[in-house]
Formats: C-alpha cells, sequence, structure tokens
C-alpha cells in the first residue's frame, strides 16, 4: 500500500460510502472522490498502459492535466469509453478498466513490447513497412492502437442540453483571483457569469493556511455567498472550452456519469480569465514510473479528496510555489524528502512502481516521487481568442500579452502566482481596470530537459515520447516546433500536451542551442478538454435535424393512407394506399389519364412580385419575355444563374400589370426569394419593385385529367370553364364559399389542369370538396410518384432531375429568348459563350427501349454501341402504365441533333439498344392540353 | 539519402539511432535557380520533386513562409479517392491516385496510403439513382466502383445508423474501392526529403513579399531572405494564392473559405471505411492511431482566419451523431480550421497565370490533399515545358472565359 | 458564431445572413458586346482580400442587402450600412 485516505480533510463524505470495481476487483471510496482520488486512496498504483509501449501508468494529476488514467466505465448498463479518473466523480457501483490494457492494467499482455522500445522510436513507422505493401501491416497497427473500445450502443436519453446564454462578464475559474473578479463585477452591478469546472468554487484556495486572514474554506464560502447575493450565476461542474469569433464562449457542463453534458453557447461582453497554472513534471531519467506524481496534484489529492498519495515521498521541486504544496503533504503526516534538482541528475528507481530516488550516485528509498519543474499558465482559452503570449524569463513561461478582445487574465494564469497579487488582479479585472502585473516574489531555478542525459526520459507520459526521440527528431531536421509535434506526436495525446509541452519545447530548444522562445508554440486549439460529440448535437436530431416542411393538408392525406415521403424538403404524398407499390401509382397514373386525378400542389413556391417597375424586374430575372404578358395570362420559363445555367423553372401569373405571381419549384423557393431580392436591390428602385412569398398562405389543389372540367364545375366557383372562354395558360380571380379562389388552367401531366390556390384554412374545406367531385367522375387523390410519371410522359421536366447543373434552356429545347430576347437578362450573356455555343451539349432526350424490352435503370449512362464512353446518361425511366411500354428521359451530347439514333444504354457493365427520340411521349400535338 | 528499411531500423535501433541523417537540410537561399516554387506544402514540394525527377531540373528553390507542409497538408482529413463524374477530374484525380498507390516506395518513405474504401451514402430511392448514375459515370470513366446497397453497406459498416427513425436511413451507397486515407504530414515530409536528396533546396521561415518582373515576365520573388531569381516560377500557395495574385498583378476567380476538421480521442478499431453521408454533409475515417478523423462543409464566410466557428461545428459533429449515433459518446479531441481556395466550379486551376514564367497551381478547394501528386507532376511539367500535359488542360484559367467549367456539384451532388 | 449588425433590424447570429457578393461589383450591360475577358471577370474574378473587405450581404429574415465592411483575418466586423444609401 503506498496511498492511503486520511482520516481528516478534504471535501470528502467519509458518511456515504460507495463502491467500484477497477480491473474487476472491488475498491471503496466516499462521495466528494474521483474515480482517480478512490483508486490512489486504496493504494493502487498502476491505472493504465501508455500508448506505445504499454508501458505501467500510475495517476499524475488530480485534474485535467493527467495523461494516464483514462478508463472504460459501467455504470446502470451505460458504457463510456476514454474516461478521464481524475475529472470524473465516483459513483456508486462504477466498473471500471483500464483502456488499452488486458487482462488489466497491472498485468498487460502487451508490457513486453517495452523491450523493443529501441526499434520502435519517433516516426519508426515512416521508415519501415514499405516493402511488400503496408496494407500488410496496417490490420495488425491498428490493432495494437487505439485507447478505450467503443460500444455499439446507443443511449436515447443521451442528449446534450444547448443553451444560448449572455452576460457582461464570464469570469472563467472559481480560485481565489476569480472569486473576488466575480464578486467585485456583480456588486457593480454587472450580469456574471462564474464557471468552474470542479464540484464546487476554491480552487487552490483550499491548499492556503489562510486568505485575508480567514479560513480559507470559510472565506471561498462567504465569497460566493456575496457574489451570488449581488446576483451572479455559478456554474460548477462547467469547463470552458474554447473561445469563437465576438467574444463568444463554449462551455460545457457535466451531470454525473452516463448523462449528456449541456453545452452553453455564452456570449460575454468582457472575459476574466481565471484558470490558474498546472505543474510542470521534471525530466528525469525513469520519471514514468507509477508513483511519480505533480507535487501540486499530491497537495491537490489531500485538500480535496483526503488521500496521501505516498508514504515517503520525495519532492523534487525546483520554485517558490512548491512550498505550499509541500506545507500541506506535511501537514498531512506525509514522511518528506526534499531533492534539490540543481545539485546533479535525478533518477527515479523502480519498475512497477517507485522504489527509490537517486542523486549523485546515492540512492535513497521512496515510494512516491513528487515533482515540481515550475508553474506553467492555462492560456489556452487566452490563445484560443487571439492573444498573444509573452516569454518571461523569471518565470520560465509563456504568460498572456496582448489580448485582440476584452479579455483579461488575472492570478496564477497571470502569471501571478502570490495570493495577494492575485486577488488584487482579480479584483482590478472585476472591476473592468485593465491588469498590470507586478514583480512577483516567485522564483525557480530554470529545470529544463538535458540532452544526451542518460536513461530514458519521458516527456509525453501517455504517448511514450522521450527525450531521445527529441533529440532524433532535431537530428532528423524536424525542428521546427509542429514539425517536432507530428514527427514524435509530443502533446498530442488525450491531455493534449497540458503535461508535456513546455518539457518538449525545452528539450528542442535545448538541442538546437536556442532559447525556448525562438522555438515557439504549437497552436493552441479547443476544446480544452476532450468533450462528446454529443454535445454538438442535442435536441437538433431526428426529425428536428432538417425538419421537413408540412403541407396544411396533411392529415388529410395521412386520413387517405397516403405513403407520405420527403420531396424537396417537403413531406408529400407519394401515393395512397395500401400494398404494392409500383401496383398502386400506376392505378392512379391510369385513373389521372383515363378520368381524373387530384394533387396536392400546396408546396410549390408561389412569390409575389408588385410595384410599377415588377413587370421590367421579372423580365430581366426571367429568360422568357415577360414584358408580353398579359393580366390573367401565364407564362413557363426559366430564371437562370448569371452563368446561363436553369436555376428554376415556373410559371408566372400576371394578376394585372403591376402584379405577378412566380411559382417555382417546391425546393427551390428560398434560393428563388433570395434570388429575387437580390436582383431586386441590385441595380433597381427597391421601393418600385416588392417581393413577397405567399407560399405558405396558399394551398393548392390540382385536378388534371379528362374529366377535370367537370370536377371544378362541380365545385360551383362563379368562373367560366369553358374551353373557349378559359384558355390553357390562363387564370382567373375568383370566389369560393366567400374566400378568394385563384384557378390557372396549367398543365403539369399534359392532361387538361387545372390548379386551385385558396387561403391555407380553406384548404381543407376544398380538398373535400374536390375529391368527392372527382370521386364521382372515376377519379380521385394521386401522389407524386404517378404525376412525376405523367409529367415524364409528356416530357416536362424537373429541375434538378432532368437538368444538372450545366444544363442551359436551349438545351432544354427553350432556345428562342436566347436568339430573340432583346432587353438583359440574368445570364444572358453566358448563353453567348463558347462553352453555350458548344454542339456537344447534353441535351434532353426521349429513349426508346425495343419492343418487349425492360424500362432502363434511371442512371444508366448512353454509349454509343460498343462505346464506352459517356453521352450523358438517364435521368428518369418507368414503365409507363398508360402507354404500356417503358420510356425514359436523358440527357445526351447533342441529343436534339440525334432523334432516331440507335444507342446504348449502358448499366454496370450490361448494355440495352434504345433509339434516341424526341423527349415527348403523349399528346405531342397537344389535343389533350388544350382540349 | 540514407536509405529507409526495416533492417536499417534494426541496425539503426541497436546503435542508439544516432546514423539517421536529416531528412532534408536547411540551405541558405542562393541568388538564382533554374526554378523557384512558391509554397511549401505537398503540392509545392511534390512540383519541385518532379521537376527533379522527370524533368532533370535540380536546381530549384522552394520558398516556404513558415514551416513545411504546414498549410492545409497539414490539416485536412487525409481523404484520397478519384471518385468523379466528369471524365476531365476522373482522370485528374486518377492519375493521382494512382501515383498515391506507388509513393511509399517511390519516395521511399512511408506515407500510409490505406486503400479502405470511400463509401458515399445514398438516403433514398432518388439518391440511389443518383448514386448509380455517379457509379456508372465513374465505372465508364476507368474507375472502380460498385453501388452498394442496404446489406452490403451494413456488412461494411455496422456502426452506422440502421435504426427505423434515422433521419436519413441509409439505403446504400456507392463505393471506390481503391480510395482511402493517407498520412498527411508524411506526404509533405517524403516529398521534401526526397526532393532535398535530388539537390533540391527547401528554404523554410522565408516569406514571399513581392514577385520580380522585368518586361512583362517574371524573373524572381523578393523574400523575407532577400531576392531570389528563377528560371521559371510555379505557385502552389492555396488558400493565400489571391494574396500572391495581387502581387503579381493577375487576377483569380477565387474566394477563400475557412474548412473545419476534427479529431477524436483515440478509439479501438470502430471504422474500416471512409464514409461520406451527403445528406449531411459529414464523412469521417478513422486514422490507423485509432481518432475518428471528421471532416464537413466550409464554413459560411469568406474568411483568412484559420479558426473553426461554431454552427459549422454543430452541423459537421451532429451531422457525425446522426450518422453513427453509437459514437455520440466519443469525446472530440481537437478542431481546427485551414483556408482553401474556393473556384467557381470548385474544380483547381492549373496553367499559366497571365504572368509570363509564372505558372499555378491553387483552387483546389476542400480536394487538395488527395490530388497533391498530380497537382505537383502536373505544375513541374508546366514549368518544365512552358505547355500543358492534356490531363491538366482543361483545368487552365481560360476556362472561365470560355465558360467551360469542370464542375463536379453540377452532375453528381458529391460535395467537395 | 459571429454577429453581425444588419442596419434595418441590429445584431443578429450570422446564421441569419447570406453572403451575396463582394461589394462595388457593377453587371455590365449585356445589351452591348462584352468581350469574354470581361464577362468573365464581372461573373467570377474576386479581389479576396486578405484583412479588411467591403462586401454585400443579405439578411435572410428581413431580406435587406446591406455592405459590411470587415476584416478576413480577425473576423471583426467595422460597420454596416444599408445598401441603397451607400451608392455602390
Amino acid at each position: 500500500m503506498t496511498g492511503r485516505r486520511l482520516a481528516s480533510g478534504g471535501l470528502i463524505d467519509r458518511k456515504a460510502p460507495l463502491r467500484l470495481r477497477f480491473d474487476g476487483r472491488p475498491y471503496g471510496g466516499f462521495a466528494g472522490d474521483t474515480i482517480a482520488s478512490a483508486l490512489l486512496a486504496n493504494g493502487v498504483r498502476i491505472v493504465g498502459r501508455s500508448f506505445k509501449y504499454h508501458r505501467p501508468r500510475g495517476v499524475w494529476g488530480a485534474w485535467v492535466d493527467d495523461p494516464n488514467a483514462m478508463m472504460t466505465v459501467r455504470l446502470n448498463g451505460r458504457e463510456m469509453p476514454n474516461v478521464p479518473a481524475a475529472t470524473t466523480p465516483l459513483e456508486d457501483g462504477m466498473d471500471v478498466r483500464a483502456v488499452n490494457a488486458w487482462p488489466s492494467a497491472k498485468y498487460d499482455v502487451k508490457g513486453g513490447l517495452d523491450l523493443f522500445h529501441r526499434w520502435l522510436g519517433a516516426g519508426f513507422y515512416y521508415k519501415t513497412f514499405i516493402w511488400p505493401d503496408w496494407h500488410l501491416f496496417e490490420p495488425a497497427i491498428r490493432k495494437m492502437a487505439g485507447l478505450g473500445h467503443v460500444s455499439d450502443a446507443v443511449y436515447d436519453d443521451y442528449v446534450s442540453d444547448q443553451v444560448n446564454a449572455a452576460c457582461d462578464v464570464l469570469v472563467i475559474g472559481g480560485g481565489p483571483a476569480g472569486l473576488i473578479a466575480a464578486r467585485t463585477a456583480a456588486e457593480r452591478g454587472e450580469a456574471v457569469t462564474l464557471v468552474d469546472d470542479h464540484p464546487d468554487v476554491g480552487g487552490s484556495a483550499l491548499q492556503e493556511v489562510a486568505i485575508a486572514g480567514a479560513d480559507p474554506a470559510k472565506w471561498v464560502t462567504a465569497q460566493k455567498a456575496a457574489f451570488v447575493a449581488a446576483g451572479g450565476q455559478v456554474l460548477v461542474g462547467t469547463t470552458a472550452y474554447g473561445v469563437y469569433d465576438h467574444q463568444l464562449v463554449g462551455l460545457i457542463q457535466q451531470f454525473g456519469f452516463g448523462a449528456a453534458p449541456r453545452r452553453w453557447r455564452m456570449r460575454a461582453r468582457r472575459i476574466v480569465l481565471a484558470t490558474g497554472a498546472l505543474d510542470r513534471p521534471v525530466t528525469c531519467a525513469n520519471n514514468d514510473v507509477p508513483g511519480v506524481m505533480s507535487l501540486q496534484g499530491a497537495a491537490d489529492f489531500v485538500t480535496r479528496y483526503g488521500v496521501l498519495v505516498g508514504q515517503r515521498m520525495a519532492v523534487v521541486a525546483n520554485n517558490a510555489a512548491a512550498e505550499r504544496a509541500v506545507a500541506v503533504l506535511d501537514g498531512a503526516g506525509g514522511r518528506i524528502r526534499r531533492v534539490d534538482p540543481a545539485k546533479g541528475a535525478v533518477t527515479v528507481h523502480g519498475r512497477r512502481g517507485v522504489a527509490g530516488i537517486s542523486q549523485k550516485g546515492t540512492r535513497r528509498y521512496a515510494d512516491t516521487v513528487l515533482m515540481s519543474g515550475g508553474l506553467t499558465p492555462l492560456v489556452h482559452l487566452w490563445r484560443h481568442a487571439g492573444g498573444k503570449l509573452d516569454w518571461c524569463p523569471d518565470r520560465q513561461a509563456y504568460l498572456p500579452g496582448k489580448s485582440p478582445v476584452d479579455m483579461v487574465a488575472v492570478g496564477a494564469a497571470n502569471g501571478t502566482f502570490d495570493l495577494e497579487q492575485a486577488l488584487e488582479e482579480g479584483q482590478t479585472a472585476g472591476a473592468g481596470r485593465s491588469v498590470t502585473r507586478g514583480p512577483t516574489d516567485y522564483h525557480l531555478t530554470p529545470l529544463w530537459p538535458k540532452p544526451g542525459s542518460a536513461g530514458r526520459q519521458w516527456i509525453d507520459f501517455q504517448h511514450d515520447v522521450t527525450l531521445k526521440d527529441v533529440e532524433m527528431a532535431a537530428r532528423e531536421n524536424y525542428v521546427s516546433v509542429e514539425h517536432l509535434k507530428r514527427y514524435t506526436t509530443l502533446g498530442m495525446a488525450a491531455d493534449q500536451g497540458k503535461t508535456a509541452n513546455m518539457a518538449g519545447l525545452a528539450a528542442m530548444a535545448s538541442v538546437q542551442g536556442v532559447s525556448i522562445p525562438e522555438v515557439g508554440t504549437t497552436t493552441f486549439r479547443p476544446p480544452f478538454v476532450p468533450i462528446p460529440i454529443e454535445a454538438f448535437h442535442g435536441q437538433h436530431a431526428k426529425t428536428q435535424w432538417a425538419p421537413v416542411k408540412r403541407l396544411p393538408l396533411e392529415d388529410l392525406h395521412r386520413a387517405a393512407d397516403a405513403a407520405l415521403c420527403e420531396y424537396g424538403g417537403w413531406l408529400r404524398p407519394g401515393w395512397y394506399g395500401q400494398g404494392d407499390q409500383t401496383a398502386l401509382i400506376a392505378q392512379e397514373a391510369v385513373m389521372a389519364r383515363t378520368h381524373v386525378g387530384v394533387f396536392d400542389g400546396s408546396s410549390l413556391g408561389k412569390i409575389a412580385v408588385m410595384g410599377p417597375d415588377a413587370k421590367a424586374f421579372l423580365n430581366f430575372v426571367y429568360y422568357n419575355t415577360i414584358t408580353t404578358l398579359k393580366p390573367g395570362h401565364l407564362r413557363y420559363g426559366f430564371m437562370l444563374t448569371e452563368g446561363g445555367v436553369v436555376y428554376d423553372d415556373g410559371v408566372v401569373a400576371c394578376l394585372s400589370p403591376e402584379s405577378y405571381i412566380v411559382s417555382c419549384s417546391s425546393s427551390h423557393t428560398d434560393g428563388v426569394l433570395r434570388h429575387l431580392e437580390a436582383w431586386r436591390q441590385d441595380g433597381n428602385d427597391p421601393d418600385r419593385i416588392f417581393v413577397h412569398d405567399t407560399t405558405q398562405a396558399w394551398a393548392t389543389v390540382t385536378v388534371t385529367g379528362p374529366k377535370a372540367r367537370e370536377v371544378v364545375a362541380a365545385l360551383g366557383v362563379a368562373c367560366d370553364l369553358d374551353k373557349a372562354a378559359f384558355a390553357h395558360m390562363t387564370l382567373r380571380e375568383t370566389t369560393w364559399q366567400g374566400d378568394a379562389l385563384r384557378i390557372a388552367r396549367v398543365s403539369f401531366t399534359g392532361d387538361v389542369s387545372f390548379e386551385i390556390s385558396v387561403t391555407a384554412s380553406k384548404a381543407a374545406a376544398l380538398w373535400e370538396a374536390v375529391i368527392a367531385a372527382a370521386r364521382d367522375h372515376g377519379g380521385g387523390a394521386i401522389g407524386l410518384e404517378a404525376v412525376s410519371i405523367l409529367r415524364a410522359e409528356k416530357g416536362y421536366i424537373m429541375v434538378g432531375k432532368d437538368t444538372d447543373g450545366e444544363t442551359m434552356p436551349h438545351d432544354l429545347g427553350f432556345w428562342a429568348p436566347r436568339q430573340k430576347k432583346t432587353t438583359a437578362f440574368v445570364g444572358d450573356r453566358s448563353l453567348r459563350s463558347e462553352n453555350a455555343n458548344r454542339t456537344s451539349r447534353k441535351m434532353l432526350v426521349g429513349l426508346r427501349v425495343q419492343d418487349g424490352a425492360a424500362a432502363l435503370a434511371t442512371g444508366a449512362h448512353v454509349v454509343l454501341p460498343g462505346g464506352e464512353v459517356s453521352l450523358g446518361y438517364v435521368t428518369f425511366s418507368y414503365d409507363s402504365p398508360t402507354l404500356g411500354h417503358p420510356i425514359a428521359l436523358a440527357l445526351v451530347d447533342n441529343g436534339a441533333n440525334r432523334h432516331g439514333e440507335g444507342v446504348e444504354a449502358w448499366h454496370m457493365g450490361s448494355r440495352q439498344s434504345v433509339t434516341i427520340c424526341a423527349p415527348c411521349f403523349y399528346d405531342a400535338e397537344g389535343e389533350k392540353l388544350h382540349a | 539519402m540514407s536509405k529507409y528499411s526495416m533492417f536499417r531500423l534494426l541496425r539503426e535501433g541497436l546503435t542508439g539511432n544516432r546514423g539517421w541523417g536529416q531528412a532534408w537540410r536547411s540551405p541558405t537561399p542562393k541568388a538564382a535557380y533554374d526554378a523557384i516554387v512558391v509554397g511549401g506544402g505537398g503540392h509545392g514540394l511534390a512540383t519541385a520533386y518532379y521537376l527533379a525527377k522527370n524533368h532533370g531540373i535540380t536546381n530549384v528553390a522552394v520558398i516556404e513562409k513558415g514551416w513545411l507542409g504546414g498549410g492545409n497538408t497539414g490539416r485536412n482529413t487525409t481523404v484520397i479517392r478519384s471518385n468523379y463524374f466528369y471524365p476531365e477530374s476522373a482522370a485528374l484525380y486518377d492519375f493521382s491516385v494512382r501515383l498515391y498507390e506507388g509513393l511509399s516506395q517511390d519516395l521511399n518513405y512511408n506515407v500510409m496510403f490505406s486503400q479502405r474504401g470511400m463509401l458515399m451514402l445514398a438516403h433514398s430511392e432518388p439518391e440511389m439513382e443518383m448514386a448509380a448514375r455517379q457509379c456508372n459515370a465513374m465505372r465508364l470513366n476507368g474507375l472502380d466502383a460498385e453501388l452498394l446497397d442496404r446489406d452490403q453497406v451494413r456488412r461494411l459498416a455496422p456502426v452506422l445508423n440502421f435504426r427505423d427513425d434515422a433521419r436519413y436511413p441509409v439505403h446504400g451507397g456507392v463505393i471506390q474501392p481503391r480510395g482511402g486515407t493517407g498520412r498527411h504530414d508524411a506526404v509533405a515530409w517524403g516529398y521534401a526529403r526526397a526532393a532535398d536528396a535530388l539537390g533540391i533546396d527547401i528554404i523554410q521561415n522565408c516569406e514571399v513579399l513581392d514577385f520580380i518582373t522585368e518586361a512583362g515576365r517574371c524573373v524572381g520573388v523578393t523574400t523575407s531572405l532577400g531576392d531570389i531569381r528563377g528560371g521559371v516560377l510555379g505557385a502552389a500557395v492555396a488558400g493565400h494564392s489571391s494574396v500572391l495574385a495581387q502581387l503579381g498583378g493577375y487576377d483569380l476567380p477565387i474566394t477563400s473559405y475557412a474548412l473545419q476538421a476534427f479529431v477524436s480521442e483515440p478509439l479501438k478499431p470502430v471504422l474500416d471505411t471512409v464514409v461520406l453521408s451527403p445528406a449531411t454533409g459529414t464523412y469521417v475515417s478513422q486514422s490507423d492511431k485509432g481518432g475518428l478523423v471528421i471532416g464537413g462543409g466550409l464554413d459560411r464566410v469568406p474568411s483568412y482566419g484559420q479558426n473553426g466557428n461554431m454552427p459549422v461545428q454543430e452541423t459537421v459533429l451532429g451531422g457525425l451523431a446522426e450518422m453513427m449515433p453509437a459514437l455520440a459518446k466519443v469525446k472530440l479531441l481537437r478542431h481546427w480550421g485551414g483556408i482553401v481556395d474556393v473556384t467557381p466550379d470548385s474544380s483547381p486551376i492549373i496553367g499559366p497565370s497571365g504572368v509570363e514564367g509564372l505558372y499555378l497551381n491553387c483552387g483546389w478547394g476542400t480536394g487538395g490533399f488527395k490530388a497533391i501528386p498530380a497537382g505537383g507532376y502536373f505544375l513541374a511539367h508546366l514549368m518544365a515545358n512552358g505547355a500543358h500535359h492534356e490531363i491538366s488542360r482543361p483545368f487552365d484559367l481560360t476556362r472561365f472565359e470560355t465558360g467551360m467549367l469542370v464542375d463536379e456539384s453540377a452532375a453528381s451532388g458529391i460535395p467537395h | 458564431m459571429q454577429v453581425f449588425t444588419c442596419p434595418f433590424c441590429g445584431p443578429r447570429n450570422e446564421t441569419e445572413f447570406h453572403f451575396v457578393a463582394e461589394a462595388g461589383k457593377v453587371r455590365p450591360d449585356t445589351t452591348q458586346p462584352i468581350s469574354d475577358a470581361e464577362w468573365a471577370t464581372y461573373l467570377h474574378t474576386q479581389r479576396n482580400e486578405k484583412g479588411p473587405v467591403r462586401e454585400v450581404w443579405m439578411h435572410t429574415t428581413c431580406a435587406e442587402l446591406f455592405v459590411m465592411q470587415r476584416d478576413s483575418v480577425t473576423m471583426a466586423v467595422l460597420g454596416t450600412q444599408a445598401l441603397r444609401k451607400d451608392g455602390s
């Protein structure tokens, strides 16, 4: 036994015992323990294995700096990978296993790998596994690598809250400086949030003898009470993990094992950084043996958890701040031997645990070695925000320099390690005044890795990077600090270099004979500590991820047994009824062709464009000429991009010379709206044109088929439906049951069709009336799948399906405006480019299969007979129930000029002979359309 | 160059690894070179290597503002693939994949090209039709591609979301088996070491401040280490291409954006292929070290700031949680951003800059890493011959005047 | 999440905005002959400056276009003005 629980002290509740298992063995702990403190209290030394050599690893630190104790934890049927033992509160019944070790951390079968370390140094894998082939070696290497195993279980209640919040002042860190800053700011009347990642505030206060003459615990309680009384918000168990643009700070709040953390997006007017400092390891021979620990960490284990980590402790420290920690350990009854590292190289003895320490040939017994190589301020968040760092030779540390944002560092985070000064800085920052760092009593003897030293000296404990690796990287000229990091993997472990980076930089400086600031630092990247991916997800999940748009008639469709499918972001009926999908769709298509079909067209965009300049504006944004469009008339047309590509197709309705309705594809409404607005405000007088989206306000019921006129007539609308009075491509505004009604005679099927639009609140009444009338005429509701067949039979395109991002209007047979329109329009000049004039453009065609042949695969390509060069591809294919044979639409090179040519459809290596034809298989003369 | 091999590794291990020489030198720049490559990322280093190897031009300087491989080469998500729709793109990117296939041996440096397959999911029947269109195009382009159904995808990547409540259910997908991942730093280092061995000077920490132009011809650069003259110049500076263009006085159709990437803590093997979900835009692979390497779409705001921004993080990581809900409990270790140079058609620009004597390799946008060998190969070809290789010709800057864009997103729906 | 200030609605999250174009681009009169190069410059050429930039953005929730000056490196927003008063 090495570590033990003290009879008193710490923040644990000795009346609340908890049980845990570690690598299969039962242990006990108390409420308030972390997994690491409980294991240490039980004398457990080996808590894990290193990444590469599988060397035994003990707990190094008591906080976010511990790189060694990583666990797979199970509790209440829930398993989490890579749980950091030093920061995870212990819960009753936890089943804890070390990662990367089998069967246990203590007796890991891969421990023998360490014997081969001389061949597994930095970057060894770049130099071998080349012959015969990397793929031969990779699977085995993958299995060796990795830390924890992640289970395939999905926990449905593992959902992170996402909170947007704002404050005047965000204080990060609830130690003495942070507390006083928070209180001061709150008492000035500012909205202050104080975050601390421990279960309660206090920070390093617990290690002090007295603060402002008071007992530290009482002082902390008093500060917190005053802060809360002044309206301050305290978030404990909460880590500020990153600072983003415009002073947005990401916070992550933990709620215990297995519960998803809450993520806060905290916008702070100003930020006070009181994140403290970490103790650095001393780089010496064999310094990775379990039982070598952070001195500050050991003191933390006493004051927070009532755990004395060793019985005979050697302290290797080079700095003034060590005295406070030594006093804590001394007070807890530890036997301490001081080893002054300035007096000569130190070697740690032991293999599976510390067995002694020697200096200048004298070996002394110790079961624990506590190291303090100097304090490193935690400046990660400072760097995230773009703050500069200044190297301080007195402190041998990087300190916050200039900040581009309203952020100030106080206390140990600012390199101010003296309590009185830290409190003063906190108060100054809390009051919103600028902080000037004063002279310090802190002093240290620089103690950095010495190149050429004997023995294996660890720099990165988890990733097994030793001083020799750094020397080798330097020898091979991987001297840039980023090359060093990437080549050796130094600082890339789960702790992201919190223990390793400074020693690594110093070692490289020393090898090269330059100063530490000349080496520079690697970039500090968020998150400050690893956080679950779920934290970025939350309720923005499943149906709430890109929610589908809903039709006003959805309930009626459901009642009619519609198969609701997603089309262009809308949930729309695909077909109706139960049973064979293909047969149902065919029945609907045939019904619409022989009698009448009714479909819900409400998702089509309906954008009102109004004003004195509306006509000229539409004439500019449309490929087609709009100036000649008269009230009561409709025109089909394209909107192009400036690149001349078809962006959307649709029908423009002219209500009056100053009022138009632009209909657009269901999925394109938002885009078309943006497109119209952008042009409206660019080069036009926006006071003379108004664009207004009315899509959600109107529901549209479309009636199509030979009996369509009878069905509409049955509604009893005040409107002459006669063929002569109401021609194709015209529009009537009328009323129905007291509400405005628009009827457009426009067809997407090739048969006589009426699009009836009514205010959305009357949609159900209209639908029911239309369906009832349709039933009387042998028809009924049809879904989008049938509509899609009908329109393809007629050769009507769907933009995005039968066109691609290169299709220009003349590729679709709409060539007239390109040749004749004299006024400017969007995309016009691009239609005159070399590209637009190519004969090899992909043009819309139909494809006929040979008699009796099956329908083509949509997505098949068109090739010359026996050829292997793609001429284009099939955009739609179906065995037409109306026509009794398969039809297909395709985009084919120069297709418009190849009607009648025999080619092949190529699909996954198989070929089928087809003939190119016009893209219209139904009523080519338009008799039914105009009927 | 001292050769790397298993035998050498064993021998060095026994002698304290003291015999490894410098992977590359840190030379002082000469006053003049036959050729200068601006940009010491993967593309620039590969250009220098192929100038020496293919064209015998060894008096070459690579000038790098920071540390070699420190731009997008060292920041990307390491995916290598050529699953392209248009023959022009397929030819370019597959040329690159083929070079990658022999690169470790060619450079005598293990770049760990792992051909574990690049799987693009299809989430609906219409998407399956698009997948078929894509798969057929790839096969006709001479690429390997297979159309997979739901069960086949499930066998390949059981960690995907096959639950009934999936927002984007898996209907199937297209896989390019030869696609995969590589070790990005190793590509830069391998090219640097091999180029250096052929006599090329790689000059790090040397910033180009201006171009030296005489009689309309670019004849060198003014750098932070002084003037360096070159017979012919090539620029491969990715996200900073527009900055260089301003110095050189030529125009580019490029907008720079931040592209973010993410890596999780190391895990035991859980995903054996690269997977892209077009619906969420998220893609993910697992590195040999065990971390999930995650990427997605561009940030929304044009930017030169190499930082991440929250909205995209939520889309990409939330997308991963939708795609593989079992991995929502895995912890994110680090995220970062790189500046990518996006062209109107998301295809690269390879060719003359408009200033005589200066050639460009830029505009790779989000897909530059997989193209490093080809980008270097063709820029070297241009610099050596003053004329295009047939494969690079469609990517000339003049395509923006003729309108002959190579816009993959137009046809295939593949996000770059 | 950046915060942009719509001249009409005040400060809002960046997700409400849509990047339209670099400021100062004028559409050539396409009823007159325009060279391929001229059209390509209008269509594709970007200044893409590193540092202070002037851009046209749309606040999609109110649909108004405005000009924003910002720094493309630090992401600091330097100012916003309604497009219609800007005259560009």
